[in-house]
């Protein structure tokens, strides 16, 4: 009996929970203009969110180009396809791996941050204090970070396909010595704008929404303990990198099934 | 760090990401070719278009002078009818030949044009007259089996009738 209980408590609470979350983002939401009247917030959390991870995100691209470029050579020259590697290379970052690897990266160093940041505000009852001085902390805080990442995913993962791009011809074409018309003229022919890199971006952005808002609330809901934000910063890593995979196989089925 | 400062940093993020985008899209994808020259849309109707996408190119002597447009079924003839569209630089004579043709072996199918003897010219709208089908490669197989077993058929068959003969 107490199993069952347990069982059905924990269930309950799961439930609460999802309704506390899905509330908490029809409330970002609709904080979301009063936060563009105060652009100077904004700009300041792009260059916290964006800015601040450019490093590893240009780095992780290259990284990543490099690999997938040798990694795809190794399996396309078996079948005397190895003109082809920048085709590959170009549909695998723009459509998948540009979007998901910028999503877990971000999620790992601009959500936990997020999370840490507001958990530490809770903490210590600055936002108690901001709203005792009628300042909505949603509007003042919240708002603002969450337009700086969904305006900074779709830009970051730009960048890592585009340095992953170039990361792979500096592999094939001047390391390895494929032929570099090939390598572009196949990809100007079969990449097309709007079906690879356009999904691309959609994509990248739902992960950014994605993301942000799962930091935002794990921060906002933290036990306002100092293991209390050190829990939430995990969840935060687990939960955004869960919903962005799931996402990602929602978005794939839809955008590039069959024609 | 000063507002200015923190400012200019995230217009020079939002420039690079924006540049990263263009350079994707023109060095990476088929953007570059995107309305670039206007062109005139003609209509050719075929009986099998085998593997023709939208969008595939047109060539005639192998330069790319166009792309398929649309392809549809003209309901009363049973036909497909593909929609293509040619740049205004070149000019077809009205008994241009249209085929679809194979890049490679087994590669994307394209449509190629073969320019006839005509003084007047394909414009806006036209119908190209004279079309091959695409070959359809299970067919060609079919074919050749076919003729195979009656090759081998007709053998065996004079051969028993011829033995059959002298010993009567």
């Amino acid at each position: 009996m107490n199993l069952l209980a347990a069982l059905g408590a924990r269930t309950l609470r799961s439930m609460g929970g999802f309704g506390r979350a899905a509330i908490f983002f029809m409330d970002l939401l609709a904080h979301v203009p009063a936060a563009f009247a105060r652009f100077g917030l904004v700009v300041h959390q792009i260059h916290a969110v964006g800015n601040r991870s450019l490093v590893i995100i240009l780095s992780s691209g290259l990284a990543v180009g490099f690999v997938l470029a040798l990694q795809m050579y190794y399996a396309l020259v078996t079948f005397g396809a190895s003109e082809t590697l920048g085709l590959v290379v170009n549909l695998s970052l723009v459509r998948e791996l540009g979007p998901v690897v910028t999503a877990l990266l971000f999620a790992g160093r601009a959500g936990t941050s997020l999370t840490a940041e507001i958990g530490l505000m809770k903490a210590g009852e600055q936002l108690a204090a901001m709203e005792m001085m009628a300042v909505d902390p949603r509007a003042r805080v919240l708002a603002p970070r969450f337009i700086g990442g969904i305006i900074s995913m779709p830009l970051l993962a730009v960048l890592f396909s585009a340095i992953g791009i170039i990361g792979a011809w500096i592999v094939g074409v001047v390391l390895i010595g494929l032929d570099a018309g090939n390598f572009w003229g196949l990809m100007q022919s079969r990449v097309d704008v709007w079906r690879d890199i356009g999904n691309g971006v959609i994509k990248s952005f739902v992960f950014g929404v994605v993301c942000t808002a799962v930091a935002l609330y794990q921060g906002y809901e933290t036990e306002a303990t100092p293991e209390g934000v050190a829990y939430a910063t995990t969840r935060t890593v687990v939960v955004s990198s869960l919903g962005v995979l799931g996402m990602d196989f929602v978005l794939t089925a839809l955008m590039f099934s069959a024609p | 760090m000063s507002r200015r400062s923190i400012e200019t940093l995230v217009g020079l993020f939002v420039l690079m990401g924006m540049g990263a985008l263009v350079f994707l899209a023109l060095k990476a994808a088929n953007l570059a070719s995107f309305g670039e020259h206007k062109g005139y849309t003609v209509s050719a109707k075929f009986d099998n278009i085998g593997g023709l996408k939208p969008r595939a190119p047109v060539r005639s002597a192998g330069v790319t002078v166009g792309r398929v447009k649309s392809i549809s079924l003209d309901a009363k003839t049973y036909q497909g009818v593909v929609r293509m569209e040619i740049d205004n630089f070149v000019k077809f004579p009205k008994d241009t030949s249209a085929k679809i043709l194979t890049s490679g072996l087994l590669g994307d199918q394209y449509i190629g044009l073969e320019p006839g003897a005509d003084d007047k010219e394909l414009a806006q709208g036209d119908v190209i007259r004279q079309t091959q089908s695409a070959v359809v490669l299970e067919n060609l197989i079919g074919q050749m089996i076919f003729n195979r077993a009656a090759d081998a058929g007709s053998g065996n068959g004079g051969g028993a009738g011829g033995a059959a003969a002298p010993k009567k």
